[in-house]
């Protein structure tokens, strides 16, 4: 672990070996982000089992520094989406992530949340959380096994490792924007598509050029 | 042990009017049977149906009623209510339906007077189907939200990523194109909305409905009118929550920390699964029933196969059967290892408690995943037997596993928390549900046994080898949270008394009655599938009419059903209590919301 962040380019005196560690801003400052990822307590469906059994003993969780799972979005740096993603469900999603602190990360766990998966042709299930909330990881599988939702996160960490403090945007000039949260009405609407709504309506008044 | 159940053999039941002789000559005119090839039961007249309920509760015995459904009959222009009523003391199902036209208002009289247990049911088939209950208490949809377009599972509703009315899709099989169905919805996502709507000036309905519903009894100090008056305050729960156990809410109306008013909030999973499942052709159905209750995989898969089986007149080898019996057995020891470790997280204990009971699980599924190739989702069973033979060796350790380490493990949990001061104080008490109650709210499995109904379906109406097997059915008779957590005690060592008879005496021979097959041909009629579940009695209601698709597909599910008892459960009881009790439940949102 020393290794990864200890980067001697700059040469140490011999007698201060072994007392000083000179590293990078963004290394030192990565390393203790992606060794402490919380995710949320939160589970969907089927795969928020696996997700328990990944943070159980005989995968544990904790050997990344994530097994403190909060219950609260304000607490958290990770979601992970684990299970299947319907219209009723997805404005308290919505508002779970505009309510995560910055830098958040999602990840989209098992075939449902990342496109819809089996239930996708269901009038109550939405194509993926990605068409709402921007998704950082995908884990495939139905549900994925403990190893694939390892893997995940470790391409997670991966992905931390990357990112540099002097572009990161949770530190760039002002708020970022929340998500407009989905309405319930005769069927789920997204906040967004109001014009495409009122176009097609007014498509529709208009008789077409054959009649 | 004997081959001769191999071949096609006669799996009609005995005539269900058998044991109620008499309620045609009961009500003359308005009760008769249901004439339609391998149909089954009593058409009752919609204006008699109170009545004759009435009469089959306190004449005939019948004082369970175990599911009701809805039916949509589209080419003869009716819509049908199926219910199924049966003795607590045993024997099979009684069906009776109503049928009613096709055309507004289609109004049926609710049953919620006589049996309480049909309240959720109704409200589904309200949501699902359009039919208004007349005498309903509190008729609002209940998968769906209020304000929603439609009801979905009507035969010409069609979702917004609609392609034909049956699998296969013609254009993925044999020779077609493939396409992105959000490429032929105009605002490329799975929504629809009806002509007329405009966002400008709309108001969505919100839960005003479901608030207004909430009882808000303004009764100031001791109820006389003196001494200090309280505020009654509605508190949520949910859908976020690391109690409820998934998606799940519940509204609660307070009385400083006394629970006045409870009503559960669901469909936040629900995901269509009998929508899909009409879709599907029969053997579709079986990797979805998988994901019904996503902790007992191998026995939703017994019991759809049971319901097909009976349509198509098959029984699987001996073989399968113990394979079967044996892969179920093991699932019960599984859920009920998660319901008592995750009890105990509710009741405070976080974590630790669970994290010994997922440890042995995890033994169990190394067993599914070694048989069927998947830990959770086993897709194993098949119409007529399993998908592929034990593998080698998976006997020997499942014989180590039910001889040797969990009936230690199990007693290991017991010496932990069954006299644990801490799990007594929380528990013993705390929401009690008397015999009656669970009768007449429709509570199945482990929370009817422990409220002292000795009812299990493997005993009261046994399938595969159960009437073989030589095992007890567990009761306790005290109804509270303490007696749910013993009688899953007692259940797991039941079912290992059940696995050490299977290891012992599984036959060898065939798996599978004849070929395995993609298309299976399921004649016209319908049939109704129950087995007893880890969380209750699991039923599956099949109507064919010959295609390769179920014309109606429903699954009646325990977890569902077993939450109409939880308002009578929670009032008067503390509000720290209702995830302890909710635990004691034992739901799975997957099955809950479907």
């Amino acid at each position: 672990m020393t290794d990864e962040i200890n980067n001697p380019d700059i040469p140490v005196p011999e007698e201060l070996k072994g007392q000083v560690a000179i590293t990078t801003l963004d290394k030192i400052y990565n390393w203790g982000r992606r060794s402490s990822v919380w995710p949320m307590m939160f589970g969907l469906a089927c795969c928020a089992i696996e997700m328990i059994c990944t943070a159980a003993s005989r995968y544990d969780l904790s050997r990344f520094g994530m097994e403190v799972m909060r219950p609260s979005p304000r607490q958290t740096d990770l979601m992970i989406v684990s299970g299947t993603v319907t219209k009723k469900m997805i404005p308290q999603i919505v508002r779970l992530f505009n309510q995560m602190p910055e830098p958040r990360y999602v990840m989209a766990m098992g075939a449902c949340a990342s496109g819809g998966g089996p239930f996708k042709e269901g009038y109550n299930v939405v194509s993926g959380v990605d068409t709402y909330i921007p998704v950082d990881v995908y884990v495939p599988g139905c549900p994925p096994t403990p190893q694939a939702l390892l893997h995940g996160l470790m391409k997670l960490q991966q992905k931390i490792d990357n990112e540099s403090i002097s572009t990161s945007p949770w530190y760039s000039q002002g708020a970022s924007e929340a998500i407009p949260i989905p309405i319930l009405g005769p069927d789920l609407i997204d906040p967004r598509d109001f014009d495409r709504i009122a176009a097609r309506r007014k498509a529709a008044a208009e008789p077409s050029p054959e009649a | 042990m004997e081959e001769k159940h191999s071949g096609p053999i006669e799996t009609q039941s005995p005539p269900a009017a058998a044991p109620a002789e008499g309620l045609e000559a009961r009500f003359p005119g308005s009760v008769r049977r249901d004439e339609r090839q391998n149909f089954d039961g009593y058409l009752v007249e919609p204006g008699k149906l109170v009545e004759f309920a009435t009469a089959l509760r306190d004449e005939f015995g019948y004082d369970y009623l175990s599911s009701v459904t809805g039916v949509d009959y589209l080419p003869e222009e009716r819509l049908e209510v199926v219910y199924h009523a049966y003795r607590s003391t045993g024997g099979p199902a009684l069906v009776f339906k109503v049928q009613t036209p096709r055309q507004d208002p289609i109004v049926v009289p609710s049953l919620t007077g006589v049996y309480h247990g049909a309240d959720f049911q109704e409200r589904e088939i309200w949501d699902l189907y359009g039919i208004r209950f007349s005498g309903h208490p509190d008729l609002r949809r209940i998968l769906m939200w209020e304000g929603f377009h439609g009801h979905p599972m009507r035969k010409d509703y069609q979702e917004p990523y609609f392609e034909e009315e049956g699998k296969p899709y013609k254009n993925r099989w044999p020779e077609g194109s493939v396409y992105r169905i959000e490429d032929k919805n105009p605002f490329h996502g799975n929504v629809q909305y009806p002509d007329e709507f405009t966002p400008e000036g709309w108001v969505p309905e919100g839960d005003d409905a479901l608030y207004a519903g909430m009882k808000k009894v303004s009764a100031g100090g001791n109820g006389d009118g003196r001494g200090l008056g309280t505020e009654q305050i509605i508190v949520n729960l949910g859908p976020q929550h690391p109690s409820t156990h998934g998606v799940f809410r519940v509204v609660v109306t307070l009385e400083g920390e006394t629970i006045v008013e409870l009503k559960p909030v669901m469909g936040y999973l629900h995901r269509n699964h009998e929508k899909i499942g009409e879709r599907n052709t029969y053997l579709m159905n079986i990797p979805f029933t998988d994901r019904l209750d996503y902790i007992c995989s191998m026995s939703n898969n017994h019991g759809y196969v049971l319901a097909v089986e009976k349509l198509m007149g098959i029984k699987p080898p001996e073989r399968a059967e113990y394979i079967r019996v044996m892969m179920v057995e093991l699932t019960r020891v599984a859920n009920h290892l998660w319901a008592i470790g995750f009890l105990l997280n509710d009741l405070g204990a976080f974590f630790t408690p669970a994290l010994y009971a997922i440890n042995e699980r995890e033994l169990i599924l190394d067993v599914f995943e070694a048989t069927s190739g998947s830990r959770m989702m086993c897709n194993y069973m098949r119409f007529g037997g399993v998908a592929r033979d034990l593998p080698e060796g998976i006997l020997e350790t499942v014989r180590e596993l039910v001889f040797e380490r969990l009936p230690r493990r199990v007693d290991e949990l017991d010496a932990y928390l069954t006299g644990n001061e801490i799990v007594r104080t929380r528990s013993i008490g705390v929401g009690v549900l008397t015999a009656g109650q669970a009768l007449d709210y429709t509570a199945a499995g482990p929370v009817l046994r422990a409220s002292g109904v000795p009812y299990d379906v493997r005993r009261a109406d046994p399938y595969s080898i159960y009437d073989r097997l030589d095992f007890d059915v567990a009761v306790r008779y005290n109804g509270d949270v303490y007696d749910r957590y013993l009688l899953r005690m007692d259940e797991i060592r039941q079912s290992l008394r059940i696995l050490r008879q299977v290891v012992e005496g599984i036959p060898g021979g065939e798996i599978q009655t004849g070929k395995p097959q993609y298309q299976v041909r399921v004649p016209a009629g319908e049939a109704y599938g129950r087995v007893e579940n880890p969380k209750g009695e699991l039923g599956f209601y099949v109507v064919s009419n010959g295609k390769p698709n179920p014309w109606r597909y429903h699954v009646r599910a325990p977890s569902f059903i077993n939450l109409t008892a939880m308002g009578e459960m929670c009032r008067g009881q503390k509000v720290a209590d209702v995830v302890a009790i909710l635990g004691s439940i034992d739901i799975v949102l997957g099955e809950t919301d479907r």
